[in-house]
């Protein structure tokens, strides 16, 4: 007897444990709050989408860019750090690899060592006022914006 | 001298006009087409160019080296620091070095040369032969580069190279610029600005620095169009491969020595 | 042929974890100097933009070279069914494998980025002799592993020929692949010949020998086992016709090199002016590496002396690391000649100024990573004679040659 009702306790409590997960609310964002995503609905493709497989998309676009110099794709790193970089309050950029920050706020929790912000930038180079010859060659927002949302729809 | 053709000629003036009229109308769509669009690549390169410099080293100035500080500023290499504790001397050997001033003198004629020394960027690079993984290779429009994101540094190339032109990269890179990605541990070279390439820019920081400083000494261009500059200057002077015996048919010529 | 008895290693437990203690210490060491390495950069070795490879790669090319030439023992004993050799055939195999697995330690520690060894193992171009190494070291350990179980196992004894004949081809290969590192680099005086890959096999004939002499000796002393002469004045004899023959390949080779005026500049670097590189050719490669061994072995009395011989085989390693600091450090010292018939007189770039060489000093992280790649090599050794039955329980003179014994 009461075996049946621990039994049935666990039952509920699992199934009120499931409903709720697939229930789903606004999920935690890892988008830095001072960035300019905060201000954007979707990522170049959906969140989801984003969440699973910008590791991809960063292995293909480096390899046309180095091989083949193609330039002008929406996945472009500079165009992520553009983006995702959060602003202090003295208007400067953050690194957007440090501590707390876009990319180690999920690469910390998954233990996945970011190996790109060796070699890369981990702010907008304009911003660094850097004295340069010719131009910084950071992504151009409008367009990536412009290219539309991308694979099967947008999600909050 | 006479009244008469002193006098204006209208008909004359208005079929000149016409002509001239004409005539820019007919070029002006060449001349558009032939300028070249500063926008980023979308079309993957192709092997209908090959990139490739003429130096000549008569015009090369003692002294100068207002190729070396651009390409230090385009690239992010005067953003190098020196690692704390270290002695300069050695990190003088040790620091990247893309393009370099080279000074000669004839052991027999006593004439003293200038030159410009840099990735050759050659058709048949022993670099690109020797590495484990592929990263140094070569690219369609002939740009001999390094592939950072393969590169082991392994510095293989860098002992294959008749030019001395790599640089191992020995300390973690603090600044770094968004339009020339480097870090620790990989090997780099002149990539002939393929960022500017990429981008629509019509040549190098080097080249366009040589020309700001009023010595004209570097041609860029399209080896591959004979109507490029040069081209024109290649077929206008005698030049030479820098170690041609080696047979490696490289991208960039000098004339003068 | 009297049934040959193998067993393990059976010194004192005490001795024998003192001696892995001290192994294992100096292989920690090395690891923290390759960590400091890595995580530092390459800023505090010496090397260089132009001494690019330095201690590490002499210590690891001077290892994975001794290696191949390890086995050279047990292909004797199989391919040239050599009977004297053959029971020499499951340390030699041994050896052979733990030198190569040292070599190639302390040659993936000291990458730019190590953490990229898997980029290495699964991205290839073969046009490079570097793509084709990692085939052959790779290849060259399961290969060997094969040839011990074959030499072990009863029932493998069909396959004992075949892949013996196998290791001995690969390992030709594998020591000719390693000489074509520089070989095939047309940009440098001292390297483009054809004469480094045969040179380097008969380097590894020498110094894989000279090894597996001292480790045999040691061994034997210390477990208290009978090494009798006759094995050992053998094994000596063939370390003597070794040398002469490295001898032989390095006079062709600066002989060659001497002979048109394009190599002058470069060999009187090596030979003359070099500093360093010259009192290491001359006193290090010929004298300590080459001649010296040769008299000892070949003398009437020294000969016969086991100290003696055990000094000349450590003579040989020494002037086999003095050779390979000649070949990779000096070969990179030497300025590149860009510009024949000109004098550099300024370069941004270190491009041998006045014909000056590059500096090179090798420093503590270096040495440190190199002598762990020894340590690691030993304590695969020490280990696999201990735990495997690879060393036989004697090897007197009437057991190694049964005419003695009916001659009593």
């Amino acid at each position: 007897m009461a075996n049946a009702v621990v039994r049935g306790l666990l039952a509920v409590a699992g199934l009120a444990w499931a409903l709720g997960a697939l229930a789903g609310p606004a999920r935690e964002t890892f988008v830095a709050p001072q960035s300019k995503a905060a201000g954007l609905t979707s990522c170049v493709e959906p969140t989801d989408f984003m969440r699973r497989n910008h590791m991809e998309l960063i292995k293909h676009e480096r390899h046309i860019v180095v091989h083949q110099g193609i330039r002008d794709s929406k996945y472009s790193l500079a165009g992520c750090v553009e983006c995702h970089v959060a602003y202090g309050p003295d208007k400067k950029p953050v690194s957007v690899h440090a501590e707390g920050q876009f990319c180690s706020r999920c690469h910390e929790y998954a233990a996945v060592d970011v190996n790109c912000f060796g070699c890369h930038s981990t702010v907008p180079n304009a911003a660094q006022g850097n004295a340069a010859l010719s131009g910084d060659y950071g992504p151009d927002m409008a367009q990536i914006q412009g290219k539309g949302a991308g694979v099967g729809g947008d999600t909050p | 001298m006479t009244k008469e053709h002193e006098q204006v000629d209208e008909g004359r003036r208005s079929f000149l006009g016409t002509a001239a009229g004409v005539a820019a109308v007919s070029v002006a769509p060449g001349v558009i087409l032939h300028t070249v669009t500063a926008a980023p690549r979308s079309e993957a390169v192709t092997d209908a160019v090959r990139w490739g410099m003429l130096i000549d080293t008569a015009k090369c100035a003692d002294g100068c080296t207002a190729c070396v500080t651009a390409c230090e500023r385009e690239n992010g290499l005067d953003l190098q620091v020196k690692p704390e504790g270290e002695a300069a001397k050695k990190w003088d050997m040790q620091r990247s070095v893309w393009i370099r001033k080279v000074k000669l003198e004839d052991n027999l004629t006593r004439r003293v040369t200038n030159l410009p020394m840099l990735c050759q960027h050659c058709e048949h690079p022993p670099c690109v032969d020797v590495c484990p993984t592929g990263a140094s290779f070569k690219r369609a429009d002939g740009i001999v580069m390094v592939d950072r994101h393969t590169c082991i540094g392994c510095r293989y190339c860098m002992m294959a190279c008749p030019y001395k032109a790599r640089s191992f990269i020995h300390q973690a890179v603090a600044e770094k610029l968004t339009r020339a990605p480097r870090g620790k541990g990989c090997v780099e070279s002149c990539n002939l600005c393929v960022h500017r390439r990429d981008n629509g820019e019509a040549s190098t920081a080097c080249v366009d620095a040589c020309a700001s400083a009023g010595h004209h000494a570097m041609v860029f261009g399209d080896l591959k169009d004979p109507q490029s500059a040069v081209s024109k200057a290649l077929a206008g002077a005698a030049s030479r491969q820098i170690r041609a015996d080696l047979d490696l048919n490289t991208g960039v010529r000098y004339s003068g020595i | 042929m009297k049934r040959i008895v193998y067993r393990e290693w059976r010194i004192q437990p005490e001795r024998y974890w003192s001696l892995l203690g001290i192994l294992g210490a100096i292989a920690a060491v090395a690891g923290l100097a390759a960590l400091y390495m890595e995580h530092e950069g390459h800023w505090v070795t010496g090397m260089t933009n132009q001494v690019v490879w330095g201690t590490p790669h002499v210590f690891a090319v001077f290892l994975i070279v001794a290696a191949s030439g390890a086995l050279n023992v047990a292909s004797i004993g199989t391919v040239f069914s050599r009977t004297a050799y053959k029971s020499l055939g499951r340390l030699s195999g041994l050896l052979a494998i733990a030198l190569l697995i040292g070599g190639l330690l302390v040659l993936v520690l000291d990458l730019g980025r190590p953490e990229r060894l898997i980029v290495a193992a699964t991205t290839y171009n073969f046009k490079s002799i570097f793509a084709w190494n990692i085939y052959l070291y790779t290849g060259f350990i399961v290969i060997v592993a094969a040839y011990l179980w074959t030499m072990a196992e009863r029932k493998a004894d069909a396959y004992y020929k075949p892949v013996g004949y196998l290791a001995f081809v690969w390992r030709l290969l594998l020591t000719m692949g390693t000489g074509s590192i520089f070989g095939f680099l047309v940009a440098r005086q001292a390297y483009d010949t054809a004469i480094l890959p045969p040179m380097f096999i008969i380097m590894s004939f020498a110094y894989g020998l000279a090894i597996f002499i001292l480790v045999l000796m040691f061994a034997y002393e210390q477990d208290q086992r009978p090494l009798g002469d006759v094995l050992l004045f053998k094994l000596k004899n063939l370390l003597g016709v070794f040398v002469a023959a490295i001898l032989f390949m390095t006079l062709i080779y600066h002989l060659t090199k001497l002979y048109g005026a394009k190599n002058l500049d470069v060999e009187a670097f090596i030979l003359v002016h070099g500093g360093v590189y010259t009192a290491l050719f001359w006193v290090g490669w010929v004298l300590v590496g080459g001649l010296l061994p040769l008299g000892i072995v070949y003398h009437p009395v020294l000969g016969k002396d086991r100290n003696w011989i055990a000094a000349a085989s450590a003579m040989v390693i020494l002037g086999g690391m003095a050779a390979m600091y000649v070949i990779i450090i000096g070969g990179q010292a030497y300025p590149l000649q860009m510009f024949p018939g000109q004098t550099l007189l300024e370069s941004g770039f270190f491009d041998g100024v006045n014909g000056q060489p590059a500096w090179y000093r090798p420093s503590i992280p270096e040495v440190l990573l190199g002598l762990g790649g020894v340590a690691v090599a030993l304590i695969i050794t020490a280990v696999g004679v201990r735990v495997l039955q690879f060393l036989p329980e004697s090897l007197a003179d009437p057991i190694v040659d049964p005419h003695l014994a009916a001659k009593g």
